[in-house]
C-alpha cells in the first residue's frame, strides 16, 4: 500500500532521515498503520462538515498592547550556540557541494 | 511520610495547626520519592529546590488549602527554572524561562512542585516505555507498565509519594494510567484548563488534568488550575465551580448510559465483570442505567491516530536544533542541522507519528486521510452528543485489560494503539472524562470510566465520589509496596 519511495519522500518532507537498516522495518510498520487508517473510507461522510478544532469560542479579541515578558538574555538561555548575543547556525548556503 | 491515609484536607489541617511545617513535609516527601525511585522511576527530575520553596511558604504563613502541599507535575508542563524534557532527548537540556499557566496557578495557591514525572516521549504512548529516561513501573506490580502517557504521575500518586499530580490527556493519557494504578484521574472538558506552557502534542485534543487517590483532592486541584487564560484563546470563559464544595454523592435520578460497543468481545471478561459491578452499585444507589449504541466507535482509533499524528507533525516542526533543545554535531549546512537534530533527538514512536501525520497531510493523501478523519470525527461527536442529550453520564471500562507487562506490546505499534479505543472518544468530542477505581483483577486495579456533557465535570466528580464512598478503594495499598513497607 505505502511504498519505500513514498516513505522516503515523507521523511524528506518531515526533515527526518532513517538509517538503511531501519527503513524496511519502518516502511512495514507505517504500512500497517496506514492500512488501518484506510478503514475510514468505508464510512459515508457525504455532506458531513469536518471538525478541525474544538474551541467553543469564535473570534477572540484582545487589546493590542506591548508587554515586556522575557529579556534577550533569558531568550538566549536555551540556545545551543550563541555568538555576539545572536543565535549561531551553520551556513545557510551550502558551500561544499553547492546543491 | 507517605500519603496513603492523607487528603488535602488532613494535610492542610496539620499545616495550619503547625503540627508539621511545609518544609518538613516537603523534605519527607523528597526523601520518600528518592527511596522509591530505583524501583518506580516515576520522575525525570526530583526538584531539590522544593525545600526552599516550602521554607518560603512557612515564612509567609499557611494561607489557602493547597498552601505548603507537595504536588508532582508531568514533565511536559513548563516549570520555570526546573528542567522540562517531555521525556525526549530533543528537550533533554531544556530549562523553561517561564511557567505554564497551570504551574503558575498551583504556585500562587502555595503548592510545592516536588518533581517532574516521567511520560512517554511527547506523551505519545500508553506505557511510558517510549520515554528517553526509561520506563516507569506500575505501583502494584513492578513488572507491569504504569500505563501512559502520564505513567510517572500515576505511579507517584499510587505509591503514596504525593497527594496529587498533574497529567495531560490527548487520547487517554490520564485515565488509562489512573486505571492501571488504582487511582482517580480526570481529563476535563477541552478548554476548561489553559494549555499555555504545556508542550503541544495534538492541539485539538490535549488537555491538562489531575490524578489523586481521592476524588475530592482532584476536585480541589482542578478548581485551582481551571479557568480562562488570555494566553490560550481556546480556554473557556465559563465560570469555574468549586467542584469539591459542590460534591454530592446522591445518585437518585441520575441517568447513566452504557454503550454496548464498550462491552466488546476483545475486552477481558474479568475487566467487564468489575465494571458491571460498579454499574450495579450505581443502580443500588438510585441511578437509572440504560444501554445505548455508539456505532462509530469501531473507527475511533483510526480517526484519532490520523488527527493526533497530523497535529503532532505540525506541532513538532519547531524542534529543529536552532533555538533550544538538542543540536546535532558535525553538520555542514542548516538543512542537515534540522534533519540530524530531529533524527537523533526524536525516538522511534515520535518519528512514526510525525511520519504518519506528514503523510496524512501531504498532497494526494489529505482528502482521503486528514479531511476524512475530521469528517468521521463530526459523526462520532454527534453520536456522543445525542446520547448526552438524554443522559447525565456515559459509563464503561477505561481499558480492555489491566496493566500489561513491560515489553509486551512495545514492538507492535498497532496493538499499542488499540489500547486507547475506549479513552479516545472523550478527546475526539472534547468531553470531560475520568477513571475511578472499581476493583482489581488478578491483583491489578481496574477503573470505571465516566464521561459527561461539556463543562459538566461536577457530574463526574459526584458519581466518582459516590462509588469511592461505597468501595473505599483508596484504603488498598498497592501490592508491590505492601511487600516492602
Amino acid at each position: 500500500m505505502i511504498s519505500k519511495e513514498e516513505v522516503l519522500h515523507v521523511a524528506e518532507l518531515a526533515n527526518l532521515k532513517f538509517k538503511d537498516d531501519e527503513v524496511d522495518g519502518f516502511v512495514s510498520q507505517l504500512d500497517d498503520i496506514v492500512t488501518m487508517a484506510s478503514q475510514l473510507s468505508t464510512v459515508d461522510t457525504e455532506g458531513v462538515e469536518p471538525t478541525y478544532h474544538m474551541s467553543d469560542t469564535t473570534t477572540v479579541f484582545r487589546a493590542d498592547e506591548g508587554k515586556h515578558t522575557q529579556t534577550r538574555e533569558e531568550l538566549l538561555e536555551n540556545v545551543p550556540e550563541v555568538q555576539d548575543n545572536l543565535i549561531k547556525v551553520p551556513s545557510i548556503v551550502d558551500k561544499e557541494d553547492g546543491e | 511520610m507517605d500519603y496513603f491515609n492523607e487528603t488535602i484536607d488532613s494535610l492542610h489541617k496539620k499545616l495550619a495547626d503547625k503540627e508539621i511545617t511545609a518544609q518538613d513535609l516537603t523534605k519527607d516527601t523528597l526523601q520518600r520519592i528518592k527511596d522509591k525511585e530505583e524501583k518506580l522511576n516515576a520522575y525525570v527530575t526530583v526538584n531539590d529546590d522544593a525545600t526552599e520553596d516550602a521554607k518560603q511558604i512557612d515564612n509567609d504563613g499557611i494561607k489557602g488549602r493547597l498552601s505548603g502541599i507537595p504536588i508532582a507535575i508531568k514533565d511536559n508542563i513548563l516549570t520555570k527554572g526546573v528542567l522540562t524534557t517531555a521525556s525526549s532527548k530533543i528537550l533533554s537540556n531544556f530549562m523553561p524561562i517561564y511557567d505554564a499557566t497551570v504551574t503558575e496557578k498551583l504556585k500562587n495557591a502555595g503548592a510545592i512542585n516536588v518533581g517532574k514525572t516521567n511520560l512517554d516521549e511527547f506523551a505519545m504512548g500508553s506505557s511510558t516505555e517510549t520515554s528517553y529516561y526509561g520506563t516507569s513501573h506500575n505501583a502494584w506490580d513492578y513488572t507491569k507498565v504504569p500505563g501512559g502517557s502520564s505513567g510517572g504521575s500515576a505511579a507517584a500518586v499510587a505509591s503514596g509519594d504525593v497527594i496529587a499530580a498533574l497529567g495531560t490527556d490527548t487520547g487517554g493519557s490520564i485515565r488509562q494510567p489512573a486505571s492501571f494504578n488504582g487511582i482517580f484521574g480526570i481529563k476535563p472538558t477541552y478548554g476548561r484548563v489553559s494549555r499555555w506552557g504545556v508542550i503541544a502534542f495534538a492541539s485539538s485534543l490535549d488537555q491538562v488534568g489531575v490524578m489523586s487517590k481521592r476524588v475530592e483532592d482532584s476536585a480541589e486541584v482542578l478548581t485551582t488550575i481551571a479557568g480562562h487564560d488570555v494566553q490560550d484563546s481556546t480556554s473557556s470563559e465559563k465560570e469555574v465551580p468549586d467542584y469539591r464544595a459542590n460534591l454530592n454523592k446522591d445518585m437518585h435520578g441520575i441517568k447513566i448510559a452504557v454503550p454496548k460497543e464498550f462491552w466488546h468481545e476483545g475486552t477481558d471478561p474479568e475487566v467487564l465483570k468489575t465494571v458491571d459491578e460498579a454499574i450495579e452499585t450505581y443502580k443500588k444507589l438510585g441511578a437509572t442505567v440504560e444501554e445505548v449504541s455508539l456505532p462509530t466507535l469501531k473507527h475511533a482509533v483510526e480517526v484519532y491516530y490520523v488527527i493526533a499524528s497530523s497535529e503532532a507533525s505540525s506541532n513538532l516542526q519547531r524542534y529543529d536544533g536552532v533555538r533550544y533543545g538538542f543540536r546535532a554535531k558535525d553538520v555542514k549546512n542548516i538543512k542537515e542541522l534540522f534533519v540530524n537534530s530531529r533524527s537523533e533527538g526524536f525516538g522511534d514512536e515520535v518519528k512514526r507519528r510525525i511520519m504518519l501525520g506528514t503523510f496524512a497531510l501531504s498532497a494526494g493523501a489529505y482528502d482521503a486521510y486528514f479531511k476524512k478523519a475530521a469528517e468521521v470525527r463530526t459523526i462520532f461527536i454527534n453520536e456522543l452528543k445525542s446520547i448526552l442529550d438524554k443522559y447525565d453520564l456515559i459509563a464503561g471500562p477505561v481499558t480492555t485489560t489491566p496493566a500489561f507487562g513491560i515489553g509486551e506490546k512495545i514492538d507492535d505499534p498497532l496493538a499499542m494503539y488499540m489500547n486507547d479505543i475506549l479513552t479516545i472518544p472523550a478527546n475526539l468530542a472534547g468531553l470531560p472524562a475520568a477513571s475511578v477505581p472499581a476493583g482489581t483483577v488478578n491483583g491489578l486495579p481496574v477503573g470505571l470510566q465516566l464521561m459527561a456533557k461539556s463543562f459538566d465535570e461536577q457530574s463526574i466528580f459526584n458519581a466518582a465520589y459516590a462509588l469511592q464512598e461505597e468501595n473505599k478503594f483508596y484504603e488498598q495499598i498497592p501490592t508491590a509496596l505492601k511487600e516492602e513497607d
